[in-house]
């Protein structure tokens, strides 16, 4: 938080990491990326988290990972679809000359230059160095101020007393929140909840991987087929990338 | 003289005026419930947890928020399942009861505490949870069906 490094060095000093240890042998790393990571050790930005969503393979009418989500988070609504929280959506695509229609999940893109941190007054918003971008509610006063300014309309406010939280996913009145990519469970090694159920119902919509290690699935997978930002033109560098847009 | 004669009479006066406050039993405390069952040593000395209990859980909320770190010796949510067991009645109390662990304290101290705003106030296994993310799951549903059937016409 108070140790930021802005932008442009930390890609100089970044590049120069990559210069220095490609010179020492072509294949050898001085360090290893996306291993592990123990308790009581700080999150690195030697990792940057992203998911890869394939939207050939998102079924249309399934919402498996919105499920699991508001499970893993005990996300309860109020009847109220405009104002209740949800972290990941179901959106549907029609195209009008064609009729071809797509059915996605939006969630919180984890942006690496996230509008909602740049207008956060508080320092609520903010990034982590692996990239997952989260909200302090200690700090946050919910102005939602981040709201407006997400182009993804991925942030919910809490308008109502909550109780019986899960230990992962606490969350009370007055405060914003959003998608947190699941960092209970990144932090522990595992995968997000929304990944976790898309897989386990065969549908394999959804890659969740380390954007910086070019072995990860992920990588691997986006350098053979790609994968499109929405509002790429926002130059937010998004951490969630689609296929079949 | 008359200066010694003053300092003694004011230490007597003000005797008289101590002695009651001191023996007066009734000075109310916060009743405070010991946790129960095996390993009861807390993580810090009681002295040292009765002064900076907060020091320690602000410094563990920053480390795991911002840098991921998620030890446990710390953690409020260690504290809770501790401290926060049923009464003789078998209920768990709330953050809105007095008898709850932290609650009990301050109150008496009247130090107003968030953490339950968001935090579980009670262990996780005296939480049931009521089916509303089913709710939610059969309201989506719902909004994908009307969508589908708009959709078709």
């Amino acid at each position: 938080m108070s140790d930021q490094i802005n932008d442009s060095r930390r890609s100089f000093l970044s590049k120069a990491a990559i210069a220095g240890s490609i010179t020492i042998a072509p294949g050898v790393f001085l360090h290893q990326t996306a291993q592990a990571k123990p308790d009581d050790q700080a999150v690195s930005s030697k990792t940057r988290w992203g998911m890869l969503i394939d939207t050939d393979k998102c079924a249309k009418g399934c919402t498996g990972c919105v499920d699991a989500c508001n499970n893993e988070h005990s996300l309860t609504g109020h009847g109220r679809p405009e104002t209740d929280t949800q972290y990941i959506r179901k959106v549907s695509l029609v195209e009008k000359q064609t009729g071809h229609e797509i059915s996605l999940p939006l969630m919180c893109q984890h942006c690496e230059n996230p509008p909602c941190v740049d207008v956060c007054p508080t320092g609520a918003s903010f990034k982590r160095e692996d990239g997952i971008v989260l909200v302090d509610k200690h700090i946050c006063i919910g102005c939602r101020y981040c709201m407006m300014a997400c182009p993804y309309k991925a942030r919910s406010f809490i308008h109502e007393v909550i109780e019986n939280q899960t230990l992962s996913a606490p969350r009370g009145k007055g405060t914003v929140e959003s998608c947190t990519m699941c960092t209970h469970r990144v932090d522990k090694d595992g995968i997000p909840a929304c990944v976790e159920a898309c897989t386990e119902d065969d549908h394999n919509a959804m890659i969740f991987g380390d954007l910086n290690d070019p072995n990860s699935e992920i990588s691997k997978e986006l350098k053979k087929h790609g994968g499109k930002q929405i509002r790429a033109d926002l130059q937010l560098n998004t951490g969630v990338r689609y296929q079949g847009l | 003289m008359s200066k010694r004669f003053l300092r003694i009479s004011l230490i007597f006066i003000g005797s008289i005026l101590l002695f009651p406050a001191q023996g007066m039993a009734g000075t109310p405390f916060p009743l405070i419930h010991e946790p129960e069952g095996e390993g009861v040593e807390c993580v810090e000395d009681e002295d040292e947890m009765r002064r900076n209990h907060m020091n320690y859980i602000l410094h563990q909320r920053d480390k795991t928020m911002h840098e991921g770190i998620r030890t446990e010796t710390y953690s409020l949510s260690k504290c809770i399942d501790c401290h926060v067991q049923p009464n003789d009645k078998g209920e768990v109390p709330t953050h809105e009861n007095k008898e709850h662990f932290c609650v009990a304290c301050h109150q008496y101290a009247s130090v107003q505490i968030d953490c339950f705003e968001c935090h579980a106030d009670r262990p996780q296994k005296f939480i049931k949870r009521d089916s509303k993310p089913q709710a939610l799951r059969q309201q989506l549903q719902e909004v994908l069906a009307e969508k589908d059937m708009g959709d078709a016409q």
